[in-house]
């Protein structure tokens, strides 16, 4: 099969509304015809069941969770981007456009992205009119800053819980659907297969989390907006849920997988106390923009803090390597996320880390806490200050805080096309679950600007036209495909009830995280990548012979929710090897040691590598096809980036 | 650390659950609470025992999944942060730590510590929005809303509809929860036309799940992990009774 | 758009609708709750005469005008009412909140979150209304129906002098009052000497100082607590509530009604 990506002709500010044009259109007395199911209730997913209930069709909504607003988009911090320019420094719907090429190191479609530009800026007003409570000036009106290193001003927030705000506006929505019985709604649901009828997507298999019942659900259409997958890596910033199931199934059942190794790596999080430890907790970026990034100078002084013999503070300046400033002169400790998270990994393989693991760096704010007093320093990172106290019980006032990177955002996932449908007819992917717009790095505040210009503005326009051409006839239920795909989803949870080893799942996933992180982490080689793909191999022989899940299908049943999770994450674990070391480039979030310039930075070759790697599944135990989606570039001049 | 904890069990909603004691051993102070269960879980997992269920997710304090109620206080003994937040460092070594589900009718058990908590959904989709379509809506700035006001409306916002007030309540009344949302909507200029109904509609369907009534103890907003206030309960107070005696529109 | 309307046909089914809902309970209880707190302070000066010392002249004087005037009457017939409604409605809460929680918890530390008073509003409140029977039973039932023994007061109206003596049986009804050569002579019952003889049984006595003990605190949280319910919140004037509910009717109205007693029992 050929990829097509359905690209739009004409000049790229004219393609978005040209293509609205040319959509078909359903009639609106049809509408009420037409079901689609809506995995996932995230922005993505609240917000394309909102919008499509209101254009009149049916919608079944389906989360994991016991209530649709406690999905993982809800843990935003930041803020959102958007191209309103109020703040008249410059900012444009092209300059998002070209600061999100370039942040995504130039592997994102031009035309996806200048779409999200577009329409980031209804985006705001959307949220705004459904009482999102934004931030605000003394004037009355709308506040913004700026955000992981943009030159503008443009990101708005609500204090330290942007995501969260936005969920609830679109939960709201949601909400006034679910109450006009537009929206039925199936909390406490695990989606575990796609029904495909004669090569389309005409349902799903959904598991009932309370009672264990195997139901099938049909409609026209099913929108998959399940997330990423960083659990994949064990420890995240994602929640202990997040998971590839919905996604990795769909891929089973032929949508193929876009870039999987685009993963990126938060470089502000609080390391690991331990092997206990179950997720990591991410602090917000703009910390570096007054503590500094350093670690000791030589391994002996390192050794001695790891000890608990010197206190950090007590380390003379001649003896601290702030090494970011050091190398990146003009960006100092605001140089991107890849970047700052790669240099702390380099001085804890040099044996320069802190703390009593040692695998963590300093991030300093005793020279902000002078210039600006400590009250100044309070009431710009209190809340931030005092999370870290409470799961740390140090106090960041007094000595500097511990960060080390964690896994945070997978700009990688299901390839879909302009409209956001997947290889699978009537499959879509909106969302972090998609690859498309941010390339192979996400830039700050764009994660969330996404998901709701999928779910609010992409969707209700491009679904149409697909439920236009396949006409509003109701979908047969009685098809053998669906009675065929639940069997398969019976059998498989029956293969893991009967699994009755030795070993945990959380001892799986621990491993194949650590694998996962050691070899497909911050710095990737073809020996480290080659090595890793036997080990998870092997890991994934052992875990069908050797786990333990207990209990029942019919009964609440986390260990078997869990199972289900892991070995698909093991499955995917294996590709992500695989498009890594397909990938022998640097570029964003992938860094691979082979390709970087003699300074030690990340090298791109868009020669060879100016394309989306689409995998497709070709069966249990066969090596995936890859498929290349060529990135044209017919606006922006490919530049290599320096923050020297 | 070693410590014993006494947990509820109880298979299903319709089973009849009654406390169990469990060994904790060798826990570090740094665990959260959440990751101390998950040790105690995998042990039992390799004694073929079914674990311990409790719902959680974010494991931030940001999602509302985790509810356990410990030591007879809903999120554990420290102030304004969640049950996954609570590191182990906020025990001593030997002690006994009891560790319940939200107890309210309106919440039944589902399994062990996790209960259904979809009451809170339907009290929103009773009327907890403001109706608006995607789509042609005015430009963000159209309207400016001071800064008092816009922020008093965040803090309302900012409930997790975790349901540790419902828990902390002796009524096991979801007060201030309900009027968190309504104040939020309430307070905005987009809540405006619809703000009497609102308020009507949410209280009713408050009532209808069966949730205690508030007799202003003060608890909820004491062990509330977001410190919402009990103003909004005013606030809602009001606003219901204006709606019913004074409001001709509602007639 | 709200599917639900509240359209109601008429103002009795609206008020329905409201008083059977929770906050329509509450309100209930909040009204009545500060209509008896009203009724405290003028209760709190008329008592205050006791402390006169004019044989209890004023005092009963005072009980009469009480009992006789009739808007007085008016008003006292809707403090039995609240005090009645207050009660029941207080009944029909607690059961309700009983069942919001069917499965008590195991452990529970009400006190780490929330003061005593507030969470025993109940217990005090049943305290009260034992309280308020008994005190009906001695004075107010005895004053209407019981055996009040009545006195007599003459005041020369040149020295303001007075002079009183007992009664044996009333020749007249209740009270009578006129001026007879310079002399005002006012003949009553004497609702002070059986106040006085009351409060010389030292359990009695000890039931009012409790009983007064149960009104403070059950006002320390219940006056600010019925603005609340209102929905008074706003930020000037809160502080202000607070203060009143607790030093005004939490700490010194019970304080001077339980001074009474004692002022009989040491004192007289």
């Amino acid at each position: 099969m050929k990829l097509d990506a359905k690209i739009p002709e004409g000049p790229l500010a004219e393609k978005w509304s040209k293509h609205k044009f040319n959509l078909k259109l359903v009639n609106p007395a049809n509408k009420r015809k037409y079901t689609v199911i809506v995995v996932g209730t995230g922005l993505a997913g609240s917000s394309a069941a909102a919008s499509l209930a209101e254009l009149g069709y049916n919608v079944k909504a389906f989360c994991y969770q016991d209530s649709p607003r406690r999905a993982h988009s809800i843990a935003a911090q930041g803020g959102i981007n958007a191209a309103k320019n109020y703040r008249n420094d410059g900012d444009s719907v092209y300059r998002l456009f070209y600061d999100t090429i370039k942040g995504g190191d130039y592997r994102a479609r031009e035309a996806n992205v200048y779409r999200l530009a577009e329409v980031s800026v209804n985006i705001i007003d959307q949220c705004v009119a459904q009482g999102v409570p934004f931030a605000r000036e003394y004037g009355g009106l709308l506040d913004n800053r700026s955000f992981g290193g943009a030159q503008v001003s443009r990101t708005f927030y609500a204090r330290g819980q942007t995501g969260q705000q936005l969920l609830l506006g679109a939960y709201s929505a949601l909400n006034r659907q679910i109450h006009e019985g537009k929206v039925e709604m199936f909390s406490r649901h695990e989606m575990l297969d796609v029904v495909v009828v004669d090569g389309q997507a005409k349902g799903v298999v959904v598991r009932d989390m309370v009672t264990g019942e195997i139901e099938t659900h049909a409609g026209h259409a099913v929108l998959l907006c399940t997330g990423g997958y960083g659990n994949v890596f064990y420890l995240s910033t994602n929640a202990m849920g997040c998971n590839v199931t919905a996604a990795w199934r769909a891929h089973k059942r032929g949508a193929y997988f876009g870039n999987p190794c685009f993963t990126q790596i938060h470089p502000t999080c609080i390391p690991v106390t331990g092997d206990h430890q179950s997720k990591l907790t991410l602090m917000s970026e703009s910390l570096r923009n007054d503590g500094r990034v350093w670690v000791p100078k030589t391994k002996e002084i390192a050794a001695q803090i790891r000890e608990g013999k010197v206190k950090a503070s007590d380390i003379k300046e001649d003896d601290r390597d702030y090494f970011l400033e050091r190398k990146y002169p003009s960006f100092g400790n605001l140089v991107p996320r890849d970047v700052a998270s790669r240099n702390a990994k380099e001085m804890v393989d040099e044996g320069r880390g802190v703390g009593s693991s040692g695998v963590a760096v300093y991030l300093d704010f005793a020279d902000a806490i002078k210039r600006l007093g400590e009250d100044a320093v309070r009431a710009k990172y209190g809340n931030l200050f005092d999370m870290y106290y409470q799961i740390t019980d140090e106090n960041p006032y007094k000595e500097p805080m511990r960060i080390y990177p964690a896994v945070h955002y997978t700009m990688g996932g299901l390839w879909v096309d302009y409209n956001l449908q997947t290889t699978v007819p009537g499959l879509y992917a909106l969302g972090e679950a998609n690859f498309s717009d941010h390339g192979a790095n996400r830039l700050g505040a764009s994660a969330l600007m996404q998901g709701l210009a999928d779910g609010y503005f992409v969707i209700p326009y491009t679904l149409g036209d697909y439920l236009a051409t396949i006409g509003p006839k109701a979908v047969d239920e009685k098809h053998p495909a669906f009675a065929e795909t639940k069997k398969a989803v019976e059998d498989r949870i029956q293969q893991l009830l009967s699994l009755k080893g030795n070993k945990t799942v959380d001892e799986y996933h621990r491993e194949l995280g650590k694998i996962m992180w050691e070899y497909c982490g911050m710095a990737r080689s073809e020996e480290g990548l080659k090595k890793a793909k036997k080990m998870i191999q092997d890991l994934k022989a052992d875990f069908w012979k050797n786990a333990i899940v207990l209990g029942k299908n019919e009964e609440f049943n986390q260990s078997l929710e869990k199972a289900g999770r892991v070995a698909d994450f093991i499955e995917l674990g294996e590709l992500m090897i695989d498009d890594a070391l397909d990938r022998t480039e640097s570029c964003g979030g992938h860094f691979r040691i082979e390709s970087q310039t003699e300074e030690g930075e990340a090298k791109r070759d868009d020669e060879k590598y100016a394309y989306v790697a689409a995998w497709e599944y070709k069966g249990e135990g066969k090596p995936e096809a890859l498929h290349k989606e060529e990135l044209k570039f017919e606006n922006v001049k490919l530049t290599q980036r320096s923050y020297k | 650390m070693n410590l014993t904890l006494k947990v509820w069990r109880q298979p299903n909603s319709d089973a009849k659950g009654s406390f169990v004691n469990y060994p904790a051993q060798n826990i570090s102070p740094d665990m959260s609470f959440l990751e101390m269960l998950d040790v105690v879980n995998e042990d039992l997992v390799k004694k073929g025992e079914d674990p311990i269920h409790f719902d959680h997710d974010c494991r931030e304090g940001i999602c509302g999944m985790c509810s356990l109620h410990i030591n007879g206080r809903p999120h554990g003994p420290k102030q304004a942060i969640t049950t996954c937040q609570l590191h182990m460092r906020s025990f001593q070594n030997g002690q006994t730590i009891t560790i319940e589900p939200w107890r309210a009718t309106a919440f039944p058990v589902i399994k062990d510590l996790a209960v259904d908590r979809s009451a809170f959904d339907r009290i929103q989709r009773a009327g907890g929005f403001v109706s608006v379509n995607t789509g042609g809506v005015p430009d963000a700035n159209a309207i400016a809303i001071p800064k008092p006001v816009a922020d008093e409306a965040f803090n309302s916002a900012t409930c997790i509809g975790c349901g540790a007030c419902v828990a902390a309540c002796k009524n096991a009344s979801a007060m201030l929860f309900v009027s968190a949302k309504v104040s939020q909507m309430a307070l905005l200029p987009q809540g405006q036309p619809e703000r009497y109904k609102r308020v009507q509609a949410m209280v009713t369907q408050m009532d209808e799940e069966g949730f205690g009534s508030c007799t202003n103890t003060g608890a909820c907003e004491a062990e509330c992990p977001k410190e919402i206030k009990i103003t909004n309960i005013a606030r809602m107070n009001r606003d219901f009774f204006t709606a019913k005696f004074f409001k001709q529109e509602e007639a | 758009m709200l599917t639900k309307t509240f359209k109601n046909d008429t103002l009795m089914s609206s008020l329905k609708d409201t008083f059977t809902s929770s906050l329509g309970k509450k309100l209930i209880m909040a009204l009545t709750g500060l209509f008896l707190c009203t009724f405290l302070v003028v209760h709190l000066i008329g008592n205050l005469q006791l402390f006169k010392n004019d044989g209890g002249k004023a005092f009963n004087d005072y009980a009469y005008f009480m009992t006789h005037f009739t808007p007085i009457k008016i008003v006292s017939y809707l403090l039995y009412t609240s005090i009645i409604v207050h009660a029941l409605y207080a009944l029909l809460l607690t059961t309700a909140n009983k069942k919001a929680r069917k499965v008590s918890y195991g452990a529970y530390n009400g006190a780490a979150n929330s003061p005593w008073t507030s969470r025993n509003m109940g217990i005090l409140g049943t305290v009260l209304l034992v309280f308020i029977v008994v005190h009906m039973s001695n004075f107010w039932y005895e004053y209407h129906w019981g055996k009040v023994p009545f006195v007599e007061y003459r005041t020369d109206l040149s020295t303001g002098q007075t002079t009183q003596t007992e009664l044996a049986a009333a020749d007249f009804k209740d009270y009578v009052k006129y001026t007879d050569n310079g002399v005002e002579i006012t003949r009553a019952k004497d609702l002070y000497a059986t106040t006085a003889f009351a409060f010389q049984t030292w359990w009695l006595v000890a039931l009012y100082v409790l009983g007064m003990a149960a009104l403070s605190f059950h006002l320390i949280h219940g006056f600010s607590s019925a603005f609340q319910t209102l929905g008074w919140d706003h930020k000037k004037y809160v502080p202000l509530i607070k203060t009143i509910g607790i030093w005004g009717f939490g700490v010194l109205i019970p304080l001077a009604f339980a001074a009474m007693p004692l002022y009989f029992f040491f004192c007289k």
